[in-house]
């Protein structure tokens, strides 16, 4: 993976220095609590419910093993014993003391991490594929890219006090895992037929409030040019993405107000300011940070083996596992791994301290020392020998990182909700708990299949709730929480937002609501459909009325 | 008091600000800045607020729209090198440019207001003006102007900082060295960090 030059080390060091003066200033009451509050947002630092939050930066999910015990290390040290992976591949701690954070900060800085740009109105952390560099179907090693793009977008001296904060997704395969037309900016990058690298840029995706997915504004980008060309689409949204009013202030609604295409045409008269300028990425550099992303210099393998499939033959309970969690890899011999953060009666995302260490051990001795966090808020070891499966399983379960339930309806995805966050209108994380208990028998689960369930505490839909099969939605009414329900919704090439089946729920009413969605899949399915396909075949219409019935009028009335 | 600082030194300011007053009756933007409008939501000055507008003697620094509508009777002091003209976050340096028959240059001094210090609008503003439009003079950052942006207000081709009344000098000047070595380019014609590697000891 990518390792910091003196460049990026002294960055990094700089910053902990600027914001420890910040934070001074701020106790010592030079900085008021207003003037602040953008500078430590910038840092990843949110005052939450309970205590700062602090959200430390893991630049597209990748992550080592040394890493990984730093920040267990933190969360010991300055928290209480466990972080939060969140939907941006980030980690999250959400006990630390205010006056700790500069000291934090120079922790994580000596193993090469930080909080830039974690928050607020600024181009966030890059996010892509957990599966970079392994997948089968990959066309584009996104990762080289994202790091160029990483230098690029950090303390931009233009782009630091936007009209809102600004997403970037990078995929480079078939099947788009990084949910690229619901980003401010989607990057897809494939081939020419002469094998030269190309974008294509998607802008104005989004969630929230105003769900709406992207609009290509550029087949065609060279490679080359994605940092002058991106220069300009922040330029334009700079200037003219509204301000006065911060629901409407994302690039989606500029995009939208002008139309894509001249949206379109004002980037392209401004890039020419800058196009084949100096802050076009030579190869040289491309090459250099193509370096930092190699494959580990592991041995070649066979495409299978005898052991591996012994274990698969005769233990059901790792064969299970594997039929969930281990995906085909590029190279024979390998798989790559994914470790569940969604046990039931933890909140999805969660790890203790103990997790991280036993982790970055797991990591060191089956993976090459190297992770990756997706942004469903699991844990990835992308390259794991088909021999060392059975023993990598067993680690993991003896440290409850192996529940065998990735894809399924209870590997939830799910923002930290009112429990922590003091955005949200409702709680999630115990809304994703019953619906986990509700869910509990695996054989039904793993019949019932495919579903992705997203759960967010409120319209800023840090639990992605629009394009999860099944979406559920936080609202407040009057003071107390109720849940809207949608479905219909998927990431991936057929990403689409989802609908809402109709009036809203009270929390314990939630899980009966899945299971009749769910029963009403597993009734009207054809052998081959997972729940999405149904619902795309069927529309809402069935769905409503076993969850509904004949009071659907009535309930309308009651809480609409 | 409000100190300004040119380059690293703080100086006297031999420049007036001419601020307007906040206008109370939304108006909208003409025709062509309809869109402009809508989507920023800004108020332009009114014809009245311009024309009663103050102008003082000696170097005046003035807002667009009183450049804009009343250049022909401030001529001769433009030509005396009396006359600045600041932009307000919204504004569009292009008008500023046309109105100079594309010379910014004729301008002693360009202000660009920061109504908030979280209005980022400025640091593009003044990115245009310095590479498309071309302009060297100074270039003044007016209005909320902290030192934690500092950094930033420099590298996006500030030389010139007129700070908010409650902010040190001394600090915001130790601010601009908030970082050595950047990654990206920008208007100060520094290199981005890729090609420094590229060519070691070509660092300034």
């Amino acid at each position: 993976m990518y390792r910091y030059d003196e460049y990026d080390h002294t960055l990094v060091l700089e910053r902990v220095a600027q914001y420890r003066d910040q934070l001074q200033r701020n106790l010592a009451g030079e900085l008021s609590d207003d003037e602040f509050r953008p500078l430590r947002l910038q840092n990843g630092l949110y005052i939450q419910r309970h205590a700062p939050m602090l959200r430390v930066a893991i630049p597209y999910g990748m992550l080592s093993s040394m890493q990984l015990r730093k920040l267990s290390d933190i969360g010991r040290r300055y928290d209480r014993g466990y972080g939060h992976f969140s939907t941006r591949q980030n980690m999250q701690f959400n006990w630390p003391k205010l006056e700790d954070t500069g000291d934090i900060l120079a922790e994580l800085a000596t193993v090469e991490m930080h909080a830039i740009q974690t928050s607020g109105n600024c181009i966030r952390n890059i996010t892509t594929d957990p599966f970079a560099g392994v997948a089968p179907d990959e066309i584009v090693d996104p990762r080289p890219y994202c790091e160029v793009l990483r230098q690029w977008s950090t303390f931009h001296p233009e782009f630091a006090f936007l009209p809102r904060k600004f997403k970037i997704a990078v995929s480079g395969t078939l099947e788009d895992r990084a949910v690229t037309y619901a980003h401010d900016v989607g990057l897809q990058l494939y081939r020419d037929e002469k094998g030269d690298v190309l974008a294509r840029v998607i802008v104005g995706g989004g969630m929230g409030r105003t769900p709406i997915l992207g609009s290509v504004i550029h087949e065609a980008l060279p490679w080359q040019h994605l940092p002058t060309y991106l220069d300009a689409v922040l330029r334009v949204y700079n200037r003219y993405g509204r301000r006065d009013n911060a629901y409407k202030a994302r690039i989606k609604i500029l995009v939208k107000a002008i139309g894509a295409e001249a949206f379109a045409r004002q980037v392209d008269e401004e890039w020419q300011l800058e196009r084949d300028g100096i802050a076009t990425v030579t190869q040289a550099e491309l090459d250099r940070a193509r370096a930092a992303f190699t494959d580990p210099e592991a041995p070649v393998l066979p495409e299978t083996d005898a052991g591996f499939d012994a274990k698969l033959a005769s233990d059901p309970a790792f064969a299970r596992w594997v039929s969930r969690c281990v995906r085909g890899h590029k190279r024979p011999g390998y798989r790559a791994v994914t470790l569940s953060l969604k046990p039931t009666g933890i909140a999805p995302g969660d790890i203790s301290c103990e997790q991280m260490d036993a982790l970055a051990d797991l990591a060191d001795r089956y993976g090459f020392g190297e992770l990756r966090v997706s942004h469903e808020q699991n844990v990835v070891l992308a390259d794991v020998a088909l021999a060392d499966l059975y023993e990598l399983w067993l680690g993991a379960r003896a440290h409850g990182l192996a529940t065998p339930n990735i894809g399924l309806l209870t590997d939830i995805i799910c923002c930290p909700g009112g429990d922590f966050c003091s955005l949200a209108n409702a709680k999630s994380i115990p809304i994703a708990q019953a619906i986990q208990e509700a869910f509990e028998n695996l054989d039904y689960l793993y019949d019932v299949g495919d579903l992705e369930l997203n759960i967010s505490g409120c319209m800023n839909s840090c639990g992605h709730h629009h394009v999860g099969h099944i979406g559920i939605l936080g609202v407040d009414k009057t003071g107390s929480e109720w849940y809207q329900v949608s479905i219909g919704g998927s990431q991936g090439n057929r990403t689409s937002l989802g609908d809402v089946i109709g009036p809203s729920f009270a929390a314990e009413e939630v899980p009966g609501v899945i299971k009749k969605l769910v029963e009403t899949y597993v009734e009207q399915r054809t052998p081959e459909e997972r729940f999405i396909d149904t619902v795309r075949r069927l529309g809402m219409a069935p769905f409503k009325a076993s969850v509904y019935g004949e009071s659907t009028k009535k309930a309308e009335v009651t809480h609409g | 008091m409000a100190e300004l600082i040119r380059g690293t030194e703080v100086v006297a300011d031999d420049w007036t600000w001419v601020r307007l007053p906040e206008s109370q009756e939304p108006v909208r933007k003409s025709a062509g800045k309809v869109v402009l409008f809508k989507l920023t939501g800004e108020k332009a000055a009114s014809d009245d607020v311009i024309s009663a507008c103050d102008i003082p003697a000696g170097k005046v620094l003035l807002p667009l729209s009183v450049w804009l509508r009343r250049r022909d009777e401030l001529a001769t002091r433009a030509d005396d090198g009396e006359i600045g003209v600041w932009l307000d976050s919204h504004e569009e340096p292009a008008e500023l440019a046309e109105s100079l028959g594309g010379n910014l240059n004729r301008l002693p001094l360009i202000g660009v207001n920061f109504p908030k210090f979280i209005d980022g609008r400025g640091y593009s503003i003044a990115f245009i003006l310095r590479t498309r439009f071309g302009y060297r003079n100074e270039l003044r950052a007016l209005g909320d102007v902290l030192r934690d942006q500092m950094f930033f207000f420099h590298r996006c081709g500030f030389d010139a900082y007129l700070l908010r009344a409650d902010q040190k000098a001394e600090r915001c000047i130790g601010a601009l060295k908030d970082f050595t070595a950047p990654y990206q380019t920008s208007t100060d014609g520094q290199p981005p960090v890729f090609r420094r590697r590229a060519a070691p000891g070509a660092d300034a």
